[in-house]
């Protein structure tokens, strides 16, 4: 870096911002697909979405919606000093990443049990828009548990920072971009639940 | 070389000052204008690699059937001269080196907004060579695909397209955090006075690109992603047996890969939009709608992807729109052409080196340009679809267009950065000899494209013989061309006379630095108080 302190959180932000938009690209191309085979294979979607479980997808959709709340609620507790309570709320965030994926787990391993996975040779009995469906179902949510598991551990990198003290009530725009980018997680969610979930029922 | 004094660490500018010793005072450096070195001689590098096995490709094509390889080494050979040349030099190429040893200093700044993330994005692309690499030499050997990784064949072959998917993924990431940092750093650190319309031209068709860069990679990404899932877990959703369409594979693909070529040509336009007004000792004229036709190229170009698939199985009315927008793409590329040329009009024109480069930038981009538009217009596509027309057509956009401003900015800059001159009369030799090479290489392969050769075939007709003999004769004289320029620029670094600050008469903010400029590119913040091309007002007039 250069040798005088440079600060502009404004730039840091609207890096941020930008690479948030490269985010949503990636899944922009899934949502084409998705789009594009649903237009192709309506009945076929229906009845193959039918058996996704909305319980798990509507859980699932509460427990992001709450830790983006925890994270919000973060950034104001540290630019207020209350260094310990930005801690709790982050872990409590970290907690709801965990039990996202251990929900996201057990639904997955039900479709699995029934022999519904990518190559699988149940799931090559079905009808086509039926495979594509799947196919496009794991892909999609399976991108999107990665970037909870990423997200995940970009706040309790943040954590550490806090605990280091790199990251304080008067310098916080980490916190700041980690948030935002938890937020895209959870966006992305908001996307995916109706799509694959609620439509199709 | 004399036996002079080796300079003081002070008058070598940056490369007096490092962090670390050795190698690692590069690899380990953030400074801008270090890596962007790092990325120019890795990028210069990979290009010969691309140039060998051209050359070889040609070699093959002297008769027909068997000449030096059989069938399957050839096609390796031509998806690795295509990966290589697309996405290690042509794609990073200028933006990735010139873009970070020269944007900065034009805008005023000491740095790039995130300079640990440039570094970040040179490991990312040096990462994702090396596995490009390794693709190579591991699993079932090199990939044969062509570099468009086209399914269901990418799908199925046996040799090592996932590793390749990887690379490609990795080096589209790098290419997607360079380009956040040059928005954020054009949007956040230009100095003050710098205003909007005081940028230079360069920075300004980087800006454009970087744009790109953010918005068309992240769907490459997600394509060869799911290519990657295709070959691994079997997902499938490019295979027909299992409900998917691979034309959407093409979609997808050329989303990105279309508006990549804006990637590969908009900093090439930059570079010819700077040199032409110093060369010539004139403003530039059209300042604003050079500016605007970068912006409506990224744009435009973002809309047109779908003419790659004429012949693929779209519906007619899509074949109409893409041609129509296609037409469109052409509109604000011959406003830069033409605001060149006005440029040039009554000026007081040296025919140093990096002019001739830009010169042969224009006229081997407009004849690329022009025959883009008979591939443009879907009547005439289908006949000269997947020929020689094509490959002779986007070699004369891609190394005519960008190769040639890629030549231009190493004669224009590269004095600047390592403030030694190399030899002009070599390099003007060079520049003459790799014209002429080039002419007679590309203009055959239209040539026998025309005629009907279809293109990545390793054998052909007898009848195409003669042409083909004449464009490998054209690639020995490019290559001996090129053998020529390097040898000349790199012995010009090295031991080429010391130049100044400013050796073309530049005005922009550059020149107003020493050379080579030291690591924090200005003694005090700059204060802009005239455009990039104000030629009286810095002095030089």
């Amino acid at each position: 870096m250069s040798g005088h302190v440079h600060r502009d959180y404004t730039g840091a932000k609207f890096g941020m911002w930008l690479f948030l938009y490269t985010e949503v690209l990636l899944f922009g191309g899934l949502f084409i697909l998705y789009a594009v085979y649903l237009a192709r294979y309506p009945q076929e979607f229906v009845s193959a979405g039918g058996q996704l479980n909305v319980w798990f997808g509507g859980g699932n959709t509460l427990v992001l919606l709450t830790s983006s709340l925890f994270v919000a609620v973060s950034i104001t507790a540290l630019r207020r000093g209350a260094v310990r309570l930005c801690q709790g709320l982050l872990g409590a965030t970290v907690a709801c990443a965990a039990l996202f994926m251990v929900n996201k787990f057990f639904e997955w391993s039900a479709k699995i049990d029934h022999g519904i996975y990518p190559g699988s040779a149940q799931l090559k009995k079905l009808a086509p828009g039926e495979m594509v469906f799947f196919n496009i179902y794991y892909l999609t949510t399976g991108l999107h548990g990665i970037h909870v598991v990423i997200g995940a551990a970009v706040l309790i990198w943040t954590m550490v920072f806090i605990k280091t003290g790199r990251v304080h009530a008067d310098d916080w725009v980490i916190l700041e971009n980690a948030g935002l980018y938890w937020h895209l997680v959870d966006l992305i969610w908001i996307f995916i639940f109706p799509l694959y979930y609620l439509l199709l029922h | 070389m004399t036996s002079e004094q080796p300079p003081a660490p002070a008058d070598r500018g940056f490369f007096g000052e490092a962090r670390y010793p050795g190698i690692f005072g590069w690899i380990f450096s953030t400074d801008h204008k270090r890596i962007g070195l790092l990325y120019l001689w890795c990028i210069v590098a990979f290009f010969c690699v691309g140039v060998l096995l051209g050359l070889l490709i040609r070699l093959e094509l002297f008769a027909p059937g068997r000449t030096i390889m059989d069938a399957q080494t050839y096609n390796a050979v031509f998806t690795l001269h295509g990966v290589i040349m697309i996405f290690l030099f042509i794609i990073p190429g200028i933006p990735a080196a010139f873009g970070n040893l020269i944007m900065p200093i034009q805008l005023g700044a000491r740095d790039v907004a995130f300079p640990r993330l440039n570094l970040l994005s040179w490991w990312l692309y040096i990462s994702g060579a090396g596995l490009a690499v390794t693709a190579l030499f591991t699993g079932g050997g090199p990939p044969d695909t062509g570099w468009t990784f086209y399914v269901p064949f990418s799908a199925q072959t046996s040799t090592n397209v996932s590793l390749a998917t990887v690379a490609v993924f990795i080096l589209g990431f790098s290419s997607i955090l360079t380009g956040i940092n040059f928005v954020t750093t054009i949007h956040r650190l230009r100095a003050e006075g710098m205003t909007w319309m005081r940028i230079p031209l360069f920075t300004w068709s980087l800006y454009a690109t970087a744009w790109i860069q953010i918005l068309a990679t992240p769907v490459l990404g997600i394509t060869v992603a799911l290519l990657f899932a295709e070959r691994v877990i079997g997902t499938g959703l490019f295979d027909p047996a299992q409900g998917g369409d691979p034309i959407m594979f093409q979609h997808l693909f050329w989303i990105y890969s279309h508006p990549a070529v804006y990637i590969m040509v908009l900093p090439g336009m930059g570079v010819v939009s700077d040199i032409v007004p110093v060369f010539c000792r004139k403003p530039a004229f059209g300042y604003k709608a050079i500016v605007v036709s970068s912006l409506a190229i990224a744009f435009a170009g973002s809309l047109v992807w779908a003419h790659h698939m004429y012949t693929s199985g779209m519906s007619d009315t899509a074949v109409m729109v893409f041609s129509f927008l296609t037409f469109i793409v052409a509109i604000p590329s011959a406003i830069k052409v033409f605001n060149w040329l006005a440029t040039m009009y009554q000026g007081s024109i040296l025919l140093d080196p990096p002019l001739l480069y830009a010169l042969s930038f224009i006229l081997l981009f407009t004849i690329g340009g022009l025959t883009g538009l008979v591939l443009g217009a879907a009547a005439a596509d289908v006949h000269v679809h997947d020929t020689y027309f094509v490959v002779g057509h986007f070699h004369f956009t891609m190394f005519g267009g960008t190769g040639m401003a890629f030549f231009a900015a190493m004669h224009y800059w590269l004095p600047k950065i390592y403030g030694r001159m190399y030899d002009k009369t070599v390099a003007t030799v060079a520049w003459g000899t790799i014209f002429i090479g080039f002419c007679i290489l590309y203009i055959s392969m239209k040539v026998v494209g025309m005629q009907g050769m279809p293109r990545r075939y390793w054998d052909y007709v007898p009848e195409f013989t003669g042409l083909n003999q004449l464009g490998t004769f054209g690639s020995w004289i490019l290559g001996i061309g090129l053998v020529l320029m390097f040898v000349n620029l790199i012995r010009g670094v090295r031991s080429g006379t010391p130049v100044g600050a400013n050796p073309w008469g530049g005005a922009s903010l550059e020149w107003q630095v020493p050379s080579p400029p030291p690591t924090e590119n200005f003694e005090e913040d700059p204060v802009v108080t005239h455009g990039p091309y104000d030629f009286k007002k810095a002095g030089i007039l």
